[in-house]
């Protein structure tokens, strides 16, 4: 039976109205039904921040955990059942900030996931103090002197060798509903990361203020995503142009090929070898 | 019998190899045998050694005197020759130092030249004293070659060490006539098997069905990751090494959640950062086994030194309240039960369980009589098959039953959708502020609490139910405790063990009824403040008369034990 929006309906969302996350969870719901994935069939890990409220918006099976950690819970979830369609969803705090360590090594490993970062710039549940992706200078309760530099976080994808690194824009639904399928469908690590207007805190990367910059990477013909100096450069177009779209692809064998229990059944319908443990004790004489 | 070796050296000169080989030697022979190690944090150089304790009965702790030291170097030699019965012999290369010889019985051998003759390798002057070990004690060879090649798989290796335990053999029989006169009656054929702690807990996790380890490397607590890693082919295992132990718990959870058996391992410094994962366990009812393998802290503290340090942290770790268990084997055959039965508890009750081992445990080598698999339960809990899912719209991961657990379905087996948070949620999952549904779900994680104290054992007593004086252990201590008790009441001391295991829930009921107040009570553990004394106490309104503690990084033996006991007015 064909999947339909209606499937995915979920609790009312408690975002400020005109918030970008909505954005997303119309574009991220339209992809999944152009994908025809069930919601019993789909997981949302979620950390902390506005972000991490997203899987309650939709209908599906949903892990909230804790601020920084969606990626380890996911990536476990995925060798357990490697049959669900795993998504983790941080906000900029709780993905490049928070949880910095697990998304280093989770790209690095390629894991067989896709990785949201809903990117507004600032911390917005906490009431807008500046996030590892604020802008140098920026001025918030925490940081009154401002704020140091931002982290790259696409340059630093490339440079893990994430196999699809991507930027999608929340005011472009259609868009960014396109990359989201991408990067569902692409095999290993997807790090979309998205960028989104925060209307209560963020007064400077507002709606406007990204439509006058961003453009589409796949309208450059010459631009070519398997080269990585030439991606590693395009991470770092930031300012009067913006590129969205898929920044760097690259094939290459996902961690859970290297494991022989993950090649048959989920691990989670595989029965205990029992009748080994004989053996192990054996060896102990 | 009561055969005490000590195998001393520096890092790098195989002093693990000898101790392993020689007590896998005596088990095979028949024997009891109980070894511990003692090693420093590096890989090259300093001073290790192995004490090997053999016995024609069973025996769990190491004696402080030496009746064979084999020593790999100079600094071996002064340090132990100590330690050496009034009959006992050293072992040792040609160093032929003048006042040791003069004072103690010393066995000069050319451990390196004949290693160097036979293999072209100095590094084999063990396996040359391994077999002069053996001609010294008149023993037969052959078991110890047969040893010796089951321990190296390589063919080369195992011959080339096959070969320079023979001229360790037969140097002594030609060279030295004076030779120990063992009595080795329990020369028996016997399925008896030698494993440590971290082995039997390894083996106990495959043998409950875990099928994902997601662990960062920690002493003591890395040899569980390797043993379950060179066995995953075979066990249908996932051994994952993620970046920190922060990862390696919500991978666990993660692997959990989807419905596979998983669990962690670490010690203190890494319990520390999986802390939060603890608490995100508790609040979203995912079941998961931590093996934690104290070290004496806080901080690195002594990487490759033994405590019972992290008990109250173990009880206590984590922001809010929520029920959890937490057991301390005694023994290898204990860590091997025990550890199944974590994971039926976790699965059991959805919650996490803390499996509390220590270096001595981890790395100290017992025999025990072979495992009865066929005694071997698991229980998954209350898992929904998909039939009986019902109107799986309605599926409510968290509802509230009349035992706080809530029948669990699992992700991708059925339309039915598992939702949780680590917020305070409702019974669908989904995260709520209001106070009627807090309470509810509070009260519904702490219900577990109540079929908890049912699953859990009580404490064992050794010797008479009652006696005038009660020795008090936990964990890993059990075996000096238990030979410091029985040896007192051979000297005719009232005196009874009172040893635990499962330490949470605090099994009380058991324990207040046992004493009529007039007893004196002592609490041996292995730390500086007494931490399962407080406890005890706490817990049972009992008086403690005194603590016996320890806290230098050393494992107890039976005669500390009783020496301290000594001082004490009873």
């Amino acid at each position: 039976m064909a999947v339909n929006l209606n499937d995915y309906s979920g609790l009312q969302p408690a975002w400020c109205p005109g918030c970008g996350n909505f954005g997303i969870l119309s574009a991220l719901k339209k992809a999944l039904v152009d994908l025809n994935i069930a919601p019993w069939q789909l997981l949302i890990v979620s950390g902390i921040g506005q972000a991490g409220k997203l899987p309650h918006y939709l209908k599906c099976n949903t892990f909230n955990s804790l601020h920084g950690r969606p990626v380890p819970v996911a990536i476990g979830a995925k060798m357990g059942n490697r049959q669900l369609t795993v998504i983790a969803v941080s906000g900029d705090g709780d993905g490049y900030g928070e949880g910095g360590n697990h998304w280093i090594h989770s790209m690095r490993r390629n894991h067989d996931i896709t990785y949201f970062v809903h990117d507004n710039q600032v911390y917005a549940l906490t009431r807008g103090q500046a996030s590892p992706t604020s802008d140098a200078g920026y001025v918030s309760g925490t940081t009154p002197d401002g704020a140091p530099p931002p982290v790259n976080p696409l340059a630093v994808a490339v440079a893990c060798d994430a196999s699809f690194v991507a930027r999608g824009f929340a005011g472009d639904v259609d868009h960014l509903s396109g990359l989201i399928k991408q990067a569902v469908t692409h095999r290993g690590f997807s790090l979309l990361d998205i960028l989104q207007p925060c209307v209560s805190f963020n007064h400077v990367n507002t709606y406007e203020w990204y439509q006058k910059r961003v453009y589409k990477l796949e309208e450059d013909k010459a631009y070519d995503p398997s080269d990585k100096s030439a991606a590693f450069l395009k991470a770092q177009e930031w300012g009067d142009r913006i590129p969205l779209g898929i920044i760097y692809l690259k094939q290459r064998p996902v961690i859970e090929d290297s494991f022989a229990a993950l090649q048959g059944e989920p691990l989670a319908r595989q029965d205990p070898e029992l009748k080994r443990i004989e053996d192990v004790i054996q060896a102990f004489i | 019998m009561d055969l005490k070796i000590l195998v001393g050296g520096e890092a790098g000169q195989g002093v693990q190899t000898v101790g392993a080989v020689l007590s896998r030697t005596f088990t095979r022979a028949g024997c009891h045998v109980f070894a511990d190690q003692d090693y420093e944090s590096r890989i090259r150089g300093g001073h290790n050694f192995f004490r090997i304790r053999i016995r024609d009965s069973q025996v769990m702790s190491i004696s402080e005197q030496i009746d064979v030291l084999i020593a790999l170097n100079r600094e071996s030699m002064a340090l132990h020759c100590p330690e050496l019965d009034k009959n006992g012999i050293a072992i040792t290369d040609e160093f032929r130092d003048p006042e040791l010889c003069q004072k103690y019985n010393v066995v000069n051998i050319p451990m390196q030249r004949l290693a160097l003759e036979k293999t072209g390798n100095k590094l084999s002057a063990n396996s040359v004293a391994m077999g002069a070990t053996m001609a010294l004690l008149n023993l037969d060879v052959e078991i110890l070659l047969q040893a010796v090649r089951d321990n190296f798989t390589s063919g080369k290796i195992a011959d080339d060490n096959v070969a320079a335990a023979k001229a360790g053999y037969t140097y002594v029989i030609e060279n030295i006539k004076e030779r120990k006169q063992v009595d080795f009656s329990p020369f028996v054929k016997s399925p008896r098997l030698l494993l440590n702690g971290n082995e039997a807990v390894a083996a106990g996790a495959l043998a409950a069905g875990c099928k994902y380890l997601s662990a960062y490397p920690m002493t003591p607590s890395t040899s569980i990751i390797e043993f379950m890693a060179a066995r995953q082919k075979d066990f249908g295992t996932v051994v994952f090494q993620p970046e920190d132990e922060i990862a390696a718990i919500h991978n666990a959870l993660g692997a959990s959640y989807a419905g596979v058996r998983s669990m962690t391992v670490t010690s203190g410094g890494g319990f520390c950062l999986m802390v939060e994962g603890l608490g995100l366990s508790a609040m979203t009812e995912t079941p998961v086994v931590i093996v934690l393998g104290q070290r004496p802290g806080p901080a690195i503290g002594l990487p490759t030194r033994t405590e019972q340090g992290d008990l109250q942290f173990a009880l206590h770790a984590s922001h809010g309240d929520f029920p959890r268990v937490v057991l301390a084997p005694s023994t290898a055959e204990d860590a091997f039960w025990l550890t199944i039965k974590s994971f039926n508890l976790a699965e059991r009750y959805q919650l996490p369980v803390i499996v509390l081992t220590d270096h001595y445990l981890a790395t100290s080598y017992f025999t025990v009589e072979k495992f009865d698999t066929s005694a071997i339960f698991i229980d998954r809990g209350l898992p929904l098959k998909e039939d009986e899912l019902g109107e799986t719209s309605d599926y409510k991961r968290h509802r509230v039953t009349g035992s706080g657990i809530s029948p669990r379905a699992l992700p991708m087996f059925s339309p039915a959708l598992v939702v949780m948070d680590s917020d305070e949620h409702n019974e669908e999952g989904h995260l709520i502020e209001d106070a009627a549904t807090r309470v509810r779900m509070v009260d519904k994680r702490m219900k577990k609490l109540s079929g908890l104290r049912k699953d859990i054992a009580f404490p064992l007593i050794y010797g008479p139910k009652s006696a005038n004086v009660t020795l008090v252990g936990w964990g890993s201590t059990f075996g000096p405790l238990y030979e410091a008790s029985q040896a007192l009441r051979k000297q005719g001391l009232s005196i009874n063990l009172l040893h635990f295991t499962e330490i949470w829930p605090f099994p009380n009921r058991a324990v207040t009824g046992m004493f009529t107040g007039s007893e004196k009570i002592f609490v041996v553990e292995n730390n500086v403040s007494g931490q399962f004394a407080s406890l005890f106490v706490s817990e049972t309104g009992l008086k403690v008369s005194g603590n016996i503690l320890k806290y230098d990084g050393r494992p107890f033996t039976s005669s500390f034990i009783m020496d301290a006991l000594g001082r004490e007015d009873l």
